[in-house]
This record gives C-alpha cells, structure tokens and sequence, in this order.
C-alpha cells in the first residue's frame, strides 16, 4: 500500500505533501516531491487527489494482493477520472461524478 | 544542542486537533459568538483525521419514523450497556441538523424522486462523503474568527491546579517550538491505531482501519494530566475486507451480502448480532476450522458491479484496486472478511474521556469531542459533529469571559525536553522500532490478533512489565529532525494508552463483550461489573474508579 511519484511529472508544487495526513511526502534537494516511508502511507490516496499534474500513482503492495497495476486521478469538471494502469498494460477508467452519491 | 525558536500565542478557545469535531466545533463558536478560535492540527485539515479518505455513508442518523431514543437504544444494547444515555441522547438530539448543515456546505446526499434522503436500513443515509474534509476545511477557512495551524504537533496540555490553561508542541515544518493559552481547550484528536500489531505487518503496515497516525494523542495528554478516562476495555475491533481493511457495510448493508464460511453456511446468527458478535462469529469459525469467511457477494447481479467499484474508490479505493488486480468482479467472487487489530476509539465504543453531558472532561476548562471523548459509542461522523457543536455552545456559555492564565513553567520544561532529543543520539533505538516491540507485546499478552483477541491476567501482568520497559527506553529516544521528534512523541503517547488499556483490561473481571475484552479467566458476563469501568493516572500510578450506570438525563462531575 503506498505511492510512487514519477519525477519527470513533479512540478514541485508540493500540495501533496502540504495534505498527506501522515506528513509522509517531503521536499527533495533537487525540488521535487518524494515519500520519505513508502511503508508508512496509509493508502487514502489524498496526494493522488491533490496532484493535478498525473505525477502520483497508488499502488497495492504484493502481500495485500499487488500484482503491479497503479492508479492515478485525473478531473473534467465534477468528473473524476480514476485512471488504472493495469498490470497487463491495458488501462481502464472509471468515472465518478463527485455530485452524484454512493448507490449503496 | 539543537535550539529551537519559540512561538507564544493567547487565543480565546484552543482546539487541538481539526478533524471533524474540531472543525464543526470551530465553526459552531465562529457563528455563535466573537470569540477568537486557534486550531492546532498535525498535519493539513483539509485531509487529516479518519476521514482523510472520505466517508460513504452518514451512519448515525434518526430516519423518518425513528427517535433519537431508538438510536441510543441501539446503541446500549451494542455495548452490553456501558453506556451513557446522556451522551447518546444529546448526540442523537444533533445528528439530524449537523447532517443538513454539512448538506448546505456542499456534501451531497442521494435523495428520493420526493427530495427526501434514502435511508440504508434503521439509522443511515446513502452520501459521497470523498470531500467531507475539504468541505469542512473550506467552510473552517472562511471564518475570520478562526485561525489554522496545520503541522503543529501538539504535546502536552497545560494544567495548573485542575484547570486547563493551554497547551505546549512544535511544529514539524520549521524549529519552533510553541506555547499557546487558551480561555478554554477543546480535544478533538481522535482515537488511538497502531497499538497492537496489525493485520499486515509488513509493507503494508499502515494499511490499517483506523488512520495510523491517529496515535491517541488526546488520551495520552489528558491521562498525564490527571483526566478520568473511562472504558478503554472496550477495544474496537473492526470486521472488515481482509487485507485492503475496507468498510464491510457498503457490501453488507448495501448489497445485502450475506456472511458465510468456506462451506456456505450463514453463521452469523449463531453466534448474535452485535459488533463485537460479528466479528467473535469470524473468529470463531476460523478457529473450528470453517474459514475463511466471506461476504457473499457472488451472487449479485453483475449491473451492481460498477457502482461498488465507484463507492469504494469514494471511501476505500484499495478495494477497487484490489477487485481489479485479482480479474473478478464483485459478482464474480466473495469478499473474504477478517477482524482487525484491536483499537481504542470512542466514536465506535465508549472508549475516552469521561466527560459531563456538555463534553467538558474532569479538568476544568477542558472538553473532548468524537473519538477521543467517552460514553457515547457509534455516534461516528454525525455524533463528533454533535459533541464537537455541544461543547463549543458550553465553552461559551462558561468561559466567553474567563481570563487567560498562563503557565510558563511548562513549556520552559517541554522546551528542554524537545531540545535534548533533537540534540541526542540513539544508535540502538528508534521509535520504529520500539513501536514494533510496542505491538508484538500488546499482540500477545493483550489479546491481540494472534491470540483471537483473548488474554488472562497473567498475560497482562507480563504486558505491563514489558510495557514499562518500553517507556524507559522511549524516554531515550533521539531525533535527527521535527519530523522524526513526532515519531518519537507518537510512540510516547501509544505506550501511555497500552498502559492504561492494560489496567482497563485487568480491572473488568468478566467477558462483558466477546473480542473486546474476551478475558479467559472470566469468561461470562458477570452483573457485578455492570458499570463503568475508569481511571485516573495521578503520583505515577493509575487507579481504578468503578462507577454506576448513570441514569440522570444532565450529568454533571461529582468526586
């Protein structure tokens, strides 16, 4: 259960480490965004939510059932696009509309 | 030696910690009076606190037909009654108007053809709680009577002859350390996680249910400062989806998911149920050899596939990951469900601050709102925001015009502490790894997982001991930064409460709820334990108080 940040997408904008409720997410020398305790994240995905540049993807970790797939969020107006990168290179997206609420 | 900078700040009322109840309660006394509102919050209250995930359902609501006094009838018979009836009713009182105001601030509920909200059984509505944070965040920063300090780690309360005066910490982000005074002090900082080893030991450590760093910060503070607590023995114990640790009511509740073991059978009947029963049915049928346990959710209808990946991706989004990376669907395969490690947290139990009907703990000046406060289990998302709304109304009522006091002897003494672990070394210990012999002791001695939640007083007697060892050694700890400082004052705080828990647990001498306080020396319900269970840590030891069920409608303190 953790995230990984890609570099080349960090802007260094740093909202992600001013929300994780862990403060896991520090500043790096080089002015980017990184989790200091991968082991530490909780999974609750706000720096995934926070992050407009795609640059932060979720991940399971192999002993809770990861197999590789990652997932990032991406926004088109109240959508929100959860974009999953699936082990097996396909990806598929599911759509939430945050004024529409849970059916269950 | 590692200087740090120093902050002093006088405010009106001081909330340490912005989570639900802190903000409600901020927002209640910005709209109630001109008095000036400080809150300290570890992290960012735009996502801190158990609902930085979001939440997916409002589950202590009175629904069209029922009584606030249905919902606390509910609740008493849950726990066995251990209750305090003046708690829950003044909570349920509240549910229905904090809902609609969080309505009006932007949350969405799903409504009916009619405009009327859809319940989910006897006490819930149906909601997309995602952004219940920002939401509260937004609604919090917008009040000019209010300020936010996000990354200020509180540590300790001041107190001077039984009355809070404020409270002493630092802040993680730079080397200041912090002295605040305060009319009144609000605690709201949720309950305590990460105190017995968890499901997922390894990489996955955090993925836990209760948010890991919800470390019971608020009980630690108010146990050193000579606060009643009461019911820590009534640990939480969640049933949840095994390994992501995700809500099971969305599945159970929502999709009417039966419980099954591997062969089929419904179980749950057998064995009652209440929550604590729920969750002694798993373990028990794992025990006799019937596991693993399920949800049965293959026998849905496949339409329903998609709505339960978008509800959890609202709330729980590694259980979506998860139906993705096994292939199936929730209408291709059960849901295999397992207890967690056991927590204290007493927006489920009634674990926490024993408090008067209006939420001011035994110290003066002092109130607790949501999960640190005791008494008044399941009153969850809508119940902090009752109590966090109860107390801000009594704050002022009885201390708008009482005089800041302040107290620098305190934080001349935290200063001094903050600084030598900031200028110490530690080569043999770390807070990680003390937490790790933290939780292998509560695991095995206090009825942890690997024992089935079980324990006997020999045990507990050899959990003390160690315990106490650990809190020798965390006293030595170093830090090579703020950062890590808040580590190492987490573990403190955690060993504070395993300690008391331990006494709790020691001093019910019966089994009043399976899993909870599954004691094998006592194990039945025995009447004369049909009371609460407190304490008080004063001279270096803690006491035992047993007190009798309160009956009176308005409960005020009395020695």
């Amino acid at each position: 259960m953790s995230i990984r940040i890609d570099k080349q997408k960090c802007v260094g904008c740093f909202q992600c480490t001013a929300v994780c409720p862990g403060s896991l997410i520090r500043k790096s020398d080089t002015g980017k965004a990184y989790i200091k305790y991968p082991e530490n994240c909780w999974g609750c995905v706000s720096c995934v939510k926070e992050c407009r540049f795609g640059a932060i993807d979720f991940f399971l970790g192999a002993d809770i059932g990861g197999v590789g797939s990652t997932m990032n969020v991406s926004y088109e107006g109240d959508i929100i696009h959860w974009n999953i990168h699936k082990y097996d290179g396909t990806q598929i997206t599911i759509d939430v509309n945050s004024k529409d609420s849970n059916q269950y | 030696m590692t200087r740090l900078k120093t902050q002093k700040l006088m405010t009106d009322v001081l909330i340490v910690g912005g989570g639900t109840a802190g903000c409600y309660a901020a927002l209640t006394i910005a709209r109630h009076s001109k008095l000036k509102v400080t809150i300290a919050e570890k992290a960012n209250i735009k996502r801190s606190g158990c609902l930085a995930a979001g939440v997916n359902a409002i589950n202590a609501y009175i629904v069209d037909g029922k009584t606030p006094d249905f919902y606390a009838d509910y609740a008493t018979k849950d726990a066995n009654g251990i209750v305090r009836r003046d708690l829950l009713l003044s909570a349920a009182k509240l549910f229905n108007s904090t809902t609609a105001e969080l309505e009006k601030l932007g949350l969405v509920i799903l409504k009916d053809e009619n405009g009327k909200y859809v319940s989910r059984g006897n006490r819930n509505i149906k909601i997309n709680g995602e952004n219940i944070k920002p939401i509260l965040a937004k609604a919090v920063k917008a009040e000019e009577n209010i300020s936010i300090i996000n990354n200020l780690n509180i540590t300790d309360l001041i107190v001077k002859n039984n009355r809070a005066l404020g409270a002493v910490g630092f802040k993680t982000d730079e080397n200041t350390a912090y002295e605040i005074y305060a009319k009144a002090v609000l605690i709201a900082t949720g309950g305590a996680s990460g105190l017995y080893k968890p499901n997922n030991p390894g990489f996955s450590r955090h993925k836990m249910w209760y948010p890991p760093f919800n470390t019971g910060a608020g009980y630690a503070m108010g146990i050193r400062s000579g606060a009643e607590m009461t019911s820590f023995e009534m640990r939480f114990i969640a049933l949840r989806c095994k390994d992501t640790i995700a809500p099971t009511g969305t599945i159970a509740q929502g999709v009417g998911a039966k419980q099954v073991n591997s062969k089929g059978d419904v179980y749950e009947t057998k064995y009652g149920l209440t929550t604590s029963e729920r969750v002694y049915g798993t373990v028990e049928e794992n025990r006799l050899g019937n596991g693993p346990c399920y949800l049965r959710t293959s026998v849905i209808d496949k339409s329903k596939d998609n709505d339960l990946l978008k509800a959890y991706l609202n709330m729980a989004p590694s259980q979506t990951l998860k139906w993705i990376e096994s292939g199936k669907n929730p209408s291709e395969q059960d849901v295999e469900i397992s207890g967690t490690e056991p927590y204290i947290v007493g927006g489920h139990t009634a674990s926490g601050y024993w408090v008067n009907t209006n939420r001011e703990t035994t110290i003066n000046g002092l109130y607790a709102a949501g999960d640190v406060a005791g008494g008044c289990p399941q009153k969850y998302v809508t119940g902090a925001f009752a109590e966090g709304e109860i107390a801000a109304l009594d704050i002022i009522r009885k201390y708008a015009d009482a005089e800041i006091e302040t107290y620098e002897e305190v934080f001349e003494s935290k200063l001094g502490e903050y600084e030598k672990i900031l200028g110490g070394s530690n080569e043999k210990f770390t807070a990680q790894s003390l937490e790790e012999a933290m939780q292998k002791v509560m695991d095995e001695y206090a009825g942890g997982i690997s024992t089935g939640y079980s324990f006997n007083e020999k045990q507990l007697d050899l959990a003390d001991e160690k315990i106490d060892k650990l809190i020798t050694l965390a006293d030595q700890l170093s830090a090579e930064d703020t950062y890590e400082m808040m580590y190492v004052y987490e573990l403190r705080e955690r060993l504070v409460v395993c300690k008391v828990l331990i006494a709790h647990l020691r001093a019910r001498k019966e089994t009043r709820w399976h899993t909870f306080n599954e004691n094998l020396d006592y194990p039945d319900t025995d009447p004369n334990y049909f009371g609460y269970v407190n304490s008080k840590y004063e001279n270096g030891k803690i006491d035992i108080i047993f007190r009798d069920i309160v009956q009176e409608a308005e409960y005020e303190h009395k020695n």
